[in-house]
């Protein structure tokens, strides 16, 4: 008894958020477990993250209970559609290409993309000329996959499933560049992992392709929990949830301007 | 002679419509009918969300997305063909090592997933390139496409080893015995009498290998290279339209297709001499 018990304790406290069960409202969130430092999923399989921290104090900010669920990233706007989660909190940025199929509630951070490079490279700049014949990794089905398709149409572009296999390619050599999210970036060269590289330079962000920041995603037409999380992210930003979270993990606000 | 062929369809019709309804014949047009509308419906979408902005931007990607996924299956299975001689002959071996090596190889290739096997490939031995560097072969292990036609070379090689070595042992013991017999010489024996009859026997597995390939190369995105199913990814990803994976599924079933058709001539032609000629008069 005692056994199962302290099991579903555990369970309790692994999936739920503690603090929030009054409303028993209950809200799946999807995330993707393979972005440092915005999610990822320990060794032990815990969630954990600026993405997870955010999305538990906007719980405990709207009184509702919430589970994750993770969502590999090419799947994540078709899961959310077919229902196997209600919000997406994973560093989704707000464009225009999803807005034509889900709903975003407003920005929780907006961060610039980068460009890293191995700390011997001789490319000069982050320019689309500087680029030109470069093996640049990316992310498949990200904005910054999109970026690179769009305006550093010269480089050669390698587009990994996710971050983890660009990291792997760039520390054996066979790609010469990556462009990602400059915290994503900075977090990794900061790691034992990310010896290899430098960050070369951030990149203007294009407003069409990068969007206005990343957002919390709904099911088209669920404007009521859409307008809640909107609500939840200002109201943990004033009082002090936010840069608790934010300091925690960054030395800058990622909230952006 | 044209009321003649009119009488004769409406008679048929009525025989049709008066033969007895069983429960398994009733069950069996309805059956047919939700296929029927199905394959309507599929149309159908296709019409109502066509976009022409979809079509020109992504229908070259396709084109090209698709001439890849050719290119990988021809090369690799065509390197795996030539592997998987040595490779069968290892089976059929007496000498212990060849088998042992030849049935370990099988074993292996078989027995793992084709996804792992090109992980480990480019992911793994990219871990290991100051000592691929030494022994110079880090062209191949660079570039993923090299990765991509070794993995699935050798994959397909372990397949087909084992339809060659099935169609040989089918053929009957007695056949090179009287060959011997008659003197003939043993490279004689197994190109002008084991072989063809054996190759009869595996077409139709090397067949079913090939398709097989077609479809298992869809993985090959994972290592940066854009088949036909990565494009449909990234069309995917960049529209979250299903129509993208429905024209992927078009393009494989016209490949299976063909496939299918080629094969049924080469059946012909390979069994041309066991097919009972009609009596003359």
């Amino acid at each position: 008894m005692g056994f199962i018990k302290s099991i579903a304790v555990a369970a309790t406290a692994v999936f739920m958020i503690a603090g929030a069960a009054n409303a028993g409202e209950k809200i799946k969130i999807g995330t993707e477990g393979a972005y440092p430092p915005f999610n990822n999923l320990t060794a032990d399989g815990k969630l954990v993250g600026f993405d997870v921290d955010i999305a538990k104090a906007l719980c405990a900010e709207m009184k509702v209970e919430c589970e994750f669920v993770v969502q590999d990233w090419d799947g994540m706007i078709p899961a959310l559609i077919n229902s196997k989660f209600d919000a997406v909190i994973a560093s989704m940025s707000i464009t225009e290409d999803r807005l034509k199929k889900v709903d975003f509630s407003g920005k929780y951070y907006n961060t610039p993309p980068a460009i890293a490079v191995a700390k011997d490279s001789k490319i000069a700049g982050v320019s689309a000329d500087d680029l030109k014949g470069v093996a640049l990794g990316a992310q498949s089905s990200t904005t910054h996959s999109n970026y690179a398709e769009a305006l550093l149409s010269g480089s050669d572009l390698k587009l990994y499933p996710s971050a983890d296999e660009y990291k792997l390619d760039i520390t054996s050599g066979r790609i010469d560049a990556v462009i990602d999210d400059v915290v994503v970036l900075s977090d990794w060269i900061a790691s034992e992992d990310g010896a290899c590289c430098k960050i070369l330079g951030t990149l203007v962000p294009d407003d069409k392709i990068n969007g206005i920041g990343a957002g919390i995603a709904v099911r088209k037409g669920e404007t009521e929990l859409r307008d809640r999380f909107t609500a939840a992210i200002a109201a943990i930003r004033a009082n002090g949830k936010y840069k608790e979270i934010n300091d925690k993990y960054f030395a800058f606000d990622v909230y952006g301007g | 002679m044209m009321r003649n062929n009119a009488a004769s369809i409406s008679s048929s019709l009525l025989d049709w419509a008066r033969a007895p309804w069983p429960f398994a014949r009733i069950f069996g047009h309805v059956v047919i009918a939700l296929w029927i509308w199905g394959a309507i419906a599929l149309v159908d979408n296709l019409i109502q969300s066509y976009d022409p902005d979809y079509m020109a931007r992504y229908s070259p990607k396709y084109f090209w997305g698709f001439v890849t996924t050719l290119k990988l299956v021809v090369i690799s299975v065509s390197i795996g063909a030539v592997l998987s001689i040595p490779v069968a002959f290892g089976r059929m071996s007496r000498n212990r090592i060849f088998a042992g090596f030849s049935y370990c190889y099988v074993y292996f290739f078989r027995g793992t997933p084709l996804l792992a096997q090109i992980f480990l490939v480019y992911y793994g031995f990219g871990q290991f390139r100051p000592e691929l560097q030494d022994m110079g072969l880090w062209w191949l292990f660079r570039d993923a496409w090299y990765c991509a036609l070794l993995t699935f070379s050798l994959n397909t090689a372990a397949y087909q080893a084992e339809i060659l070595r099935g169609a040989v042992q089918s053929v009957p013991r007695g056949q090179p015995e009287a060959a011997q017999a008659l003197g003939l010489h043993k490279a004689v024996i197994f190109f002008r009498i084991v072989l063809p009859q054996a190759l009869i026997v595996a077409l139709r597995p090397y067949g079913n290998e090939i398709i097989l390939m077609v479809k298992g190369s869809a993985i090959v995105s994972i290592v940066t290279v854009f088949d036909l199913m990565g494009e449909t990814k990234r069309a995917f990803s960049q529209t979250y339209d299903f129509q993208m994976y429905i024209y992927a599924a078009l393009f494989y079933l016209v490949v299976v297709e063909l496939m299918r058709r080629l094969w049924d001539v080469f059946e012909d032609r390979l069994t041309h001499h066991l097919k009972r000629i009609p009596d003359p008069e």
